[in-house]
């Protein structure tokens, strides 16, 4: 239970997927204007890695792995994470459309989303079993909405702020994700405190 | 053999149950779309400025779509085009109703025409600059020129010019974001058109008003005098033209000397 927690805590902070991992930075700097939008994207995430890991793990684990086709997992994975987000607009358009309105827009986004793919893959290179797998997943999608509404704040603190005219733009935004994820470095230190425990 | 027919085999499989799965999901699960709502949708502009006063663009073509209006004119910024595109799309007569721009009734900031009760340093907008005291303009009705309405505009409409917001007549759709931006409620909505406007909404009295403002309506009445068409009336020391009733004859502009009437 506390490994459990340790791994969700870590996947939020310390292996936070934006900040400390550079995945995902696309949707990071894209969506990262308006709050609301940068809520919905991360919540979409959330959902989508967690589908995705669920149904990727158990793919590897009991195709690919014992026929020794492990360096297949990257065109597998892309494969599988593309038609299950068609699906799921499929059926959330369907069954929930209230949710499809707020996720809708978001979801092709993510369908080639780096975080995602790298979320399923990196699993494996650590090791964690199907449960602690989930709740990575988990973690992980909850870290990228951490990091996309704290930017999300800074971009909209930036709006206001009288900014020489050659950093205007990109350049600053830039500059502040570099000092957001430097602060974000701080909590590596406590990543072997927490899972070694 | 086995070493090149397995993979394929595995990622080939994999691709044809997922495409598979999708051909059936997507058959099986199919929402019967409105037809005459996708056709409304691609004709409206897709600003979701709600000027319609429906739920942004999709709102309103879901309201068409099924009947709850028919009042094809409600978008402001598609303009006659749209209008006349929808009527043709739901089969009733399009909406004549007279395209409508922004106007902004004060001009103060223009090469510092208005004096400053202060120095402002704070953040670089209007709403928040009116927290404190009402802003940094002596003239308590005055615009704060930071650009609020710039920001607002989804159209790029307005911009700042010599220190005024300037409203490009060619790019405004009459959305009325500005309108509701400007914590001076300086900004209304008028039909297009070669009329005057007064460029001051200032209620203070004339020798005031004269002491801190270049071009401030001081309420003087030569204007009224000056139009023959009975369209200028004074309110609170401030003269209006009513827009419908002006002919655009400039009697007005050269009997101001205040310089505070000009062409729309």
């Amino acid at each position: 239970m506390s490994y459990m927690l340790g791994v969700l805590v870590l996947s939020i902070f310390a292996e936070n997927f934006v900040l400390s991992q550079f995945l995902g930075i696309c949707p990071f700097l894209g969506v990262s204007k308006r709050l609301n939008t940068a809520v919905g994207m991360s919540v979409a995430v959330i959902f989508v890695m967690v589908l995705a890991t669920a149904v990727t793990y158990p793919l590897f684990a009991y195709v690919l792995e014992p026929n020794n086709l492990g360096y297949l997992q990257t065109i597998a994975f892309i494969l599988i994470i593309a038609a299950l987000v068609q699906l799921v607009e499929i059926v959330l358009k369907k069954y929930i459309p209230s949710l499809y309105k707020a996720l809708g827009i978001y979801l092709p986004l993510i369908t080639t989303n780096c975080a995602v793919l790298g979320v399923t893959l990196l699993h494996f290179t650590k090791g964690y079993s199907y449960g602690i797998a989930l709740v990575n997943a988990f973690g992980s999608g909850i870290g990228f909405l951490v990091a996309m509404v704290l930017f999300a704040g800074v971009r909209e603190r930036l709006e206001s702020c009288d900014i020489p005219k050659f950093l205007q733009g990109l350049p600053i935004t830039l500059i502040a994700a570099a000092i957001v994820s430097l602060s974000f470095m701080g909590f590596s230190g406590i990543a072997n405190g927490l899972i070694g425990g | 053999m086995t070493e090149i027919l397995l993979p394929i085999l595995i990622i080939g499989g994999i691709g044809l149950i997922a495409g598979a799965g999708l051909a059936i999901a997507s058959a099986l699960m199919a929402v019967p779309t409105n037809e005459t709502y996708e056709k409304i949708r691609e004709c409206l502009p897709g600003a979701n400025c709600g000027a319609c006063g429906f739920t942004g663009c999709d709102g309103y073509a879901a309201a068409l779509a099924e009947g709850e209006t028919t009042q094809s004119g409600l978008c402001a910024p598609g303009g006659a085009d749209v209008t006349k595109q929808i009527a043709a799309l739901l089969g009733v007569e399009a909406d004549s109703s007279k395209r409508k721009i922004a106007v902004i009734h004060c001009i103060g900031r223009q090469d510092n025409n208005a004096e400053t009760k202060m120095n402002y340093h704070g953040t670089k907008s209007c709403r928040t600059a009116k927290q404190l005291y009402g802003g940094d303009n002596a003239c308590p009705d005055g615009c704060i020129g930071l650009g609020d309405c710039r920001k607002f505009c989804p159209f790029e409409a307005i911009t700042m010019e010599h220190g005024s917001p300037v409203v490009h007549k060619e790019l405004c759709k009459g959305c009325g974001m500005c309108v509701e931006s400007c914590p001076k409620n300086l900004i209304s909505l008028e039909e297009c058109g070669a009329t005057y406007t007064v460029r001051c909404r200032s209620h203070l009295k004339g020798a005031a008003c004269v002491k801190i403002c270049k071009t401030s309506c001081i309420g003087c009445g030569l204007c009224v005098k000056a139009c023959e068409q009975g369209a200028v009336a004074i309110e609170n020391f401030c003269a209006t033209i009513d827009s419908s009733k002006c002919t655009a004859c400039g009697k007005c502009k050269e009997a101001c000397k205040r310089k505070a009437i000009a062409l729309q």
